[in-house]
């Protein structure tokens, strides 16, 4: 019988199944793919995965780039959201355009800054007209590796700043004016407001687009394919290759469980630091 | 015929019980006004009658029927909310007609009896617009309308005037009242405000912490609280409240005053209103602390033995701060409360 | 007018931040707007522009490339796979989210943290990894290298969006309507008709919306999962090392122009979808 009480378990119903069935499942089997070997108990995975030579690359390219790029994207977000809410004029317009690479995937935006970096892009092309080179060169070799970890930054820095963006825009909607002008009628100066009304009412989408920014940078994958091609490795990137080049999904498991335990250690590390006490929000 | 009974109605969220046991009897027709403090679970027993929430036990019976399983669309109800929840994609003649279009009523009917009501509430020229375009106060009118347009047997109001402002409350207030005695229909009016209640009630019920603890005429409830709650939640500025020693006999002592009371043996609380109160060379000695000429008279707020004590005086008299004076009851306007139970004791 | 007066009346150190600020909204459209700008001058100029050097940057107007794409082998299957997954991914994320975020908004119920955790739980997982085991157990109900298959992975991705947002488009919508409309002689289901649907069904769209945009665009997952029946991020990632330039650019400008129209589409509703949906 359909009572009230029932409603809600009946709607929740589907959506609960397909994410049983599709992520909390697969889940356990990636962890059991990634702790087994012909069906028993095994770290050799691990040791494949982690002893393989460019494994500490991968890692530490993963972290640097997330190191790198999500506080650029953060202040720059910060900057953007602070610009927009003071605009008078042509906000809606400033907003939209900052907010199309949001619908843009991470590999069109590889592509795109591959237009700009590659042999006959259009940096070189500046160069030339300007008269600095008179031969194009090769920014994006595989000896080259600061210039590929720079334009990866570029691409990533530029593409999904929009979705922190739009975290902190909305998240600046819901505070009251009257704390900023409470603020300013106590004398507070325009960046001492930023700094000290601001920001710590910001903390909760703060936190939100944080972890958000910083998953996805761990997953960062077809940018730096489409712009260093396999001289710049990453741990979701080997994971490609290890489920397809070599056909070992042991390994491709270990990995993800990897690249699982950095994700789900950010979130937790940033949870703690940007905690807001419930009794201290709007 | 609409009796309205609620028989032993108790709801329970959690661990938190908003009604206790509730029983009341709402005649045909009468104007029954819900008063209470917020959160003290008038506008939980207004929608479990409406059938918007489920009593966790006891029973709604409308008209002799049996209700509390029925769904709100079959109790014969019409209901006007505090936010007026006028449908914002529809026109004004839409919403007035949405409940008539339910029934499947037959279109010239209608818009005969969309526009009777639009004219009865003043309407009439905003048919065409969209909630958007219309004030609160029009809004207000609007969900007014929409129950009214229904001829309900009975019309259940939350807090109707609540969002409107203080000029425009005073004004559909007397508006609402005329049209509902119109309307011919059983009304329960749940409100915060005891000028409100005072004014369009029929019978006042005052809730206190889930339960009704006193539902009598409107001068009953003032004159004669039937708890210290009820006096001390009614009437602004509230009643005065004072310990009373007994003398014996039923003579009892107030502050050093000395008055008849009822003939009890354990201390009791003297109570009188502001207004009741009359200077007088024997009287309970008060300090004036703070003098206030509001027009129509003085509020004269006095110090008794360290307590706050109101007194409401002619606007000619001259009081200054730290004056002494004598308040006198008026003859027959003391009354009595036992202050363990708070509730009152006749004299 | 009364801006001009305004703004003339402004004291110079308010002026000097006036004029930086509108520097910096400048400099910053700018940096949105180039490279797409140069993708776009690649894309419209002919595959011997694009490969050569120096490069201008205006385009030629030449469809060179893109008809060189549109006729490259595979391309118009891979649209067309990319198009049918998008589809169905709204259509499941929508169908399966709207549900439950109609029921967190309206009902108070035991177990609702717990789902309202799992929803969250899956900001904290990288989604594209299912791809890996799910792999596996498509091949053994016969999805492997199945559009519906990866349609199912892309929904994992957008379900928890579209039960954030479309939680926080019911709670904009006051429960009050819907006990009006009961009290007026609705059913539960003939107020959800008549009251909440005509005023969520813009909202709905925008979501279903940015379903379709997050399967459009997602890579890892697709690249895994087809094989023969490439979505166009599939193919393109598959053939990054081997096509040459024109190709890749004209495919990486026709993977951006739907998102520029979607996000122009749902702009209203961003951010108005990211401020409850972010709680």
């Amino acid at each position: 019988m359909l009572t009230p009480a029932r409603i809600p378990y009946l709607l929740l119903l589907p959506a609960t199944l397909f994410l049983c069935a599709f992520f909390l499942y697969p889940f356990v089997l990636v962890a059991i793919e990634a702790f087994t070997r012909d069906g028993t108990f095994t770290a050799q995975n691990f040791q494949t995965a982690l002893g393989h030579w460019k494994f500490p690359a991968a890692m530490t390219n993963t972290l640097l780039l997330a190191a790198v790029v999500v506080p650029i994207q953060t202040a720059l977000a910060l900057l953007m959201a602070v610009l927009v809410t003071k605009m008078t004029s042509g906000r809606d317009m400033a907003l939209y355009v900052f907010t199309i690479p949001l619908g843009i995937s991470d590999l069109a935006a590889g592509i795109i800054w591959l237009a700009i970096f590659e042999q006959s892009g259009f940096l070189n092309s500046m160069l030339y007209h300007l008269g600095i080179i008179d031969q194009p060169g090769t920014w994006l070799g595989y000896q080259s590796k600061g210039v590929i970890f720079a334009a990866v930054v570029l691409a990533e820095v530029w593409r999904a700043t929009a979705i922190m963006l739009v975290i902190l825009v909305a998240g600046m909607g819901l505070i009251p004016k009257e704390y900023d002008e409470a603020a300013e009628v106590f004398g507070a100066s325009p960046w001492k407001r930023f700094i000290r009304v601001t920001l710590p009412l910001l903390r909760p989408s703060l936190q939100t687009a944080l972890i958000l920014r910083v998953i996805l940078a761990f997953e960062v994958f077809a940018v730096v394919a489409a712009l260093g091609g396999t001289s710049l490795p990453v741990l979701m990137g080997e994971t490609y290759h290890w489920q397809f080049a070599l056909q070992d999904r042991g390994v491709a498991a270990a990995f993800a469980i990897v690249i699982l335990a950095i994700s789900i250690a950010a979130t937790l590390v940033i949870m703690r630091a940007l905690r807001v006490p419930k009794e201290a929000r709007i | 015929m609409a009796i309205i009974e609620i028989k032993n109605v108790a709801k329970r969220f959690g661990a938190v019980t908003a009604l206790h046991n509730v029983d009341m009897t709402i005649a045909d027709k009468e104007f029954m006004v819900l008063l209470g403090a917020s959160g003290c679970g008038k506008t939980t027993l207004l929608r479990i009658i409406a059938g918007l929430e489920t009593p966790s036990e006891g029973e709604i019976w409308i008209g002799g029927r049996r209700v509390d399983h029925l769904p709100p669309r079959q109790r014969g109800i019409a209901m006007v909310f505090q936010n007026y929840a006028v449908f914002p994609h529809l026109t004004v003649f839409e919403n007035i007609a949405f409940g008539l279009r339910m029934q499947k009523t037959p279109q010239d009917q209608v818009r005969r009896r969309v526009t009777r009501t639009a004219e009865l509430m003043h309407i009439e020229q905003l048919l065409e617009r969209y909630s958007g375009q219309l004030s609160g106060g029009q809004r207000q009118r609007v969900a007014v309308a929409r129950a009214l347009a229904m001829e309900p047997e009975v019309i259940l109001m939350d807090e109707p005037l609540s969002n409107l402002d203080a000029l425009l409350r005073l004004e559909m207030r007397a508006e609402l009242k005329g049209v509902l005695a119109e309307a011919k229909s059983t009304a329960i009016y749940v409100t915060h405000d005891q000028v409100e209640a005072m004014s369009l009630a029929d019978r006042i019920a005052v809730v206190h912490k889930g339960r009704i603890v006193q539902a009598a005429e409107p001068i009953e409830v003032y004159r004669n609280p039937a708890t210290r709650f009820v006096g001390s939640f009614i009437g602004n500025p509230p009643m005065n409240f004072l310990p009373a020693r007994a003398d014996g006999g039923g003579r009892w002592s107030v502050a050093g005053f000395s008055l008849q009371g009822p003939t009890a043996e354990r201390p009791l609380e003297f109570a009188i209103r502001p207004e009741d109160l009359t200077p007088a060379e024997a009287g309970i000695p008060a300090i004036a602390r703070v003098v206030e000429p509001l027009g129509p008279h003085l509020l004269v707020t006095t110090e008794v033995e360290g307590q706050t004590f109101r007194a409401v005086l002619e606007s000619e008299r001259r009081v200054v701060p730290g004056d002494r004076l004598h308040l006198a009851p008026m003859p027959g306007r003391a009354r009595w409360f036992d202050p363990e139970t708070e509730t009152a004791i006749a004299a | 007018m009364t801006t001009t007066t305004l703004t003339d009346a402004l004291p110079a150190h308010r002026k000097r931040g006036r004029f930086a600020m509108r520097a910096a909204v400048v400099a910053l459209l700018l940096w949105v707007l180039v490279p797409l700008w140069l993708l776009a001058v690649n894309t419209f100029s002919s595959p011997d522009a694009v490969n050569g050097f120096p490069k201008s940057l205006v385009p030629e107007f030449d469809l060179g490339s893109l008809s060189f794409f549109a006729g490259f082998q595979g391309v118009s299957r891979a649209l067309l796979n990319s198009a049918i997954v998008a589809l169905l991914t709204m259509i499941m994320s929508i169908g399966l989210g709207a549900p439950a975020g109609y029921a967190l908004s309206r009902f108070d119920f035991r177990g609702k943290e717990s789902f309202r955790l799992l929803v969250l739980m899956t900001r904290a997982f990288p989604l594209p990894l299912l791809a890996l085991p799910l792999a596996v157990m498509f091949i053994r109900v016969g999805l492997d290298d199945s559009l519906f298959g990866l349609a199912l992975v892309h929904t994992t991705l957008a379900l928890p969006f579209a039960v954030l947002i479309t939680f926080s488009l019911f709670s904009g919508i006051p429960m009050e309507l819907e006990e009006a409309a009961w009290t007026l002689g609705c059913t539960r289901i003939g107020a959800f008709h008549k009251v909440v649907w005509p005023l969520i069904r813009p909202g709905i769209a925008a979501s279903a919306v940015f379903a379709f945009v997050i399967s459009w665009n997602e890579v890892f997952a697709a690249s895994v999962l087809t094989i023969q029946n490439r979505t166009l991020t599939a193919f393109l990632l598959q053939s990054l090392d081997v096509s040459p330039m024109p190709l890749k650019f004209a495919g990486g400008f026709v993977l951006v122009v739907p998102a520029l129209i979607f996000i122009f589409l749902v702009r209203k509703y961003l951010f108005a979808m990211w401020g409850i949906a972010n709680r």
